[in-house]
């Protein structure tokens, strides 16, 4: 299956602003109502369903507003007090608010993050659970090759590295793998058809999120990233600043209990079971003990 | 407003214009697709669309047919196409899915070109023993050119534009610049390459506008037929020699 996440752009900035239109006409800033946003990327919306359903039984009323696009069209939204929790990414955040940033290890990332944020915006405690950049290749490649890690990559002839167009000019990208790993490659845009080229070998390694089921599904080969080539990117709960306290107590325990594991199996029963956000959520909350 | 400026500044930077992804290579992948995905729309399009305004037969069909296929959502079909016929041959995927955009628009110009004809016109040449043949090719397509022209060119218009989502799925072209540039926050590169198949497709339909006027038969100058004896026998053409 294809994963939605890198088709939003064109797409998804118009639809984000017509949602966002509609979000602020509703919002009515009363104290018992949270208003919960999520990308439009079927595991965010997935976690922000379980935030919206944990909100609930703690007796608010919450208000929905899933599938705002991209960070462009949300984090305004979140910072003029329309939107107040949302599921986010550590590194990815940092990277938004900070482009020049060097912080790759995950408390790093997070202690940055929090100073980068802009006034009257918080992040919750984070999650074990990443959703990250990663480099991939196939068991057949990996056991032919031996590879373990990024490291064992180099000196190897005629590697192409295929993932979303930005990738070419993102800083891990071919540059980044260069400049810290000695690994040459070059570089094909495939979009969103970069698991399905991998598979027909038109590229060898592949750059496709850490919590993307066909990871398993495909047997594919993540390799280690020791040198910390990647920005780690946990998951952790946006939120108004003003609310950060309330909204702690019920959303850390949650976090604290999301792992990596867990949050594959949550978009497994997405992309392969086709359940939609809310049963999923609910059986996940039920299965926590929440 | 600076955001334009900034992006005419891309724009017009020379390192645009060399190397890999420069901006007339991207223009060079784009327009292969759109020359490619137009032809092949108008090798199907034309003789249905004939077809049918030459006998009159399927016009119900044709009209659920065309309403239909503009109806179908490009980015999922090239998704779904490149899916069904696996990643190796997304170029095909691709070129369908064009294709599929630029027939309905083609069908319509062909079809309605002929459609429009006058019953007296083609009567007057069956009268003449013209074989049915004959009235289509030297009468009824002659005369439909204007109309059929203007269907070509809403069918380039479409394809050239819709041959931005191609880059989805690794295939270059100018919405390559555009993709890469919204994630990246390059907002000079994406609303510069947003001018570039603006202009590309202004150009196109200029040159389409241009052709139109010289292929269209001297009769149908304007898509109207001229009662060519009024003109020979009317007075004021008359030359005066007293």
């Amino acid at each position: 299956m294809i994963s939605l996440r890198k088709t939003t752009g064109l797409v998804g900035l118009t639809l984000a602003s017509a949602l966002v239109l509609t979000g602020c006409a509703a919002d009515g800033g009363d104290s018992d109502t949270v208003v919960v946003g999520s990308q439009a990327y079927y595991s965010n919306e997935i976690i922000a369903e379980i935030y919206s359903q944990a909100l609930e039984s703690a007796g608010y009323t919450v208000e929905r507003q899933f599938q705002i696009g991209q960070r462009d069209a949300y984090l305004p939204e979140l910072e003029s007090g329309a939107v107040d929790v949302f599921p986010e990414y550590t590194g990815n955040l940092l990277q938004f608010y900070s482009p020049d940033t060097t912080a790759t290890q995950a408390d790093e990332v997070y202690a940055e993050l929090a100073g980068a944020l802009p006034e009257g915006l918080s992040v919750l405690a984070a999650s074990p659970a990443t959703d990250q950049d990663s480099y991939n290749v196939t068991a057949e490649f990996a056991a032919a090759n031996g590879l373990v890690s990024l490291a064992d990559l180099a000196g190897l002839d005629g590697l192409v590295l295929g993932g979303p167009l930005e990738l070419e000019e993102r800083p891990y990208g071919p540059a980044g793998l260069l400049e810290t790993y000695g690994v040459t490659v070059g570089f094909s845009g495939t979009g969103d058809v970069t698991v399905d080229a991998l598979l027909a070998g038109e590229i060898t390694v592949a750059n496709i999120y850490s919590a993307d089921p066909r990871i398993a599904e495909f047997g594919l080969v993540t390799l280690q990233d020791p040198e910390g080539l990647f920005r780690a990117s946990n998951v952790v709960p946006l939120v108004s600043s003003d609310r950060a306290e309330e909204l702690a107590a019920i959303l850390d325990p949650i976090s604290a209990a999301l792992t990596p594991k867990g949050l594959v199996a949550l978009n497994l029963k997405s992309t392969k079971d086709q359940l939609s956000a809310a049963v999923i959520a609910t059986q996940w909350l039920a299965d926590n003990g929440f | 407003m600076t955001l334009f400026w900034e992006a005419l500044v891309w724009l017009f930077s020379p390192e645009q214009y060399v190397g890999e992804g420069s901006i007339p290579q991207r223009i060079g992948e784009h327009m292969v697709y759109t020359s490619l995905a137009v032809a092949l729309a108008a090798l199907v399009a034309l003789p249905i669309g004939y077809f049918i305004g030459h006998t009159g037969r399927g016009q119900v069909w044709l009209v659920g047919a065309t309403g239909a296929a503009r109806a179908l959502p490009s980015f999922g079909l090239i998704l779904l196409l490149v899916l069904v016929l696996g990643v190796g041959q997304r170029e095909i995927a691709a070129v369908i899915a064009l294709v599929l955009l630029g027939i309905p628009p083609l069908l319509a110009g062909a079809y309605s070109g002929v459609h429009q004809i006058s019953r007296d016109v083609v009567d007057a040449a069956r009268a003449q023993g013209m074989t049915e043949w004959q009235i289509l090719l030297r009468v009824e397509v002659p005369l439909s050119l204007p109309l059929l022209l203007g269907g070509l060119r809403a069918a380039v218009l479409q394809v050239v534009a819709t041959a931005t989502l191609i880059a989805y799925v690794g295939l270059g072209g100018l919405g390559y610049e555009i993709i890469q540039g919204i994630p990246l926050r390059r907002f000079d590169q994406t609303i510069g390459t947003a001018i570039v198949i603006a202009l590309v497709a202004l150009a196109l339909d200029a040159a389409l506008a241009l052709a139109t006027r010289f292929a269209t038969p001297e009769g149908v100058r304007g898509g109207r037929l001229k009662d060519v004896r009024a003109r020979d026998t009317s007075p004021g053409t008359a030359p005066v020699t007293h």
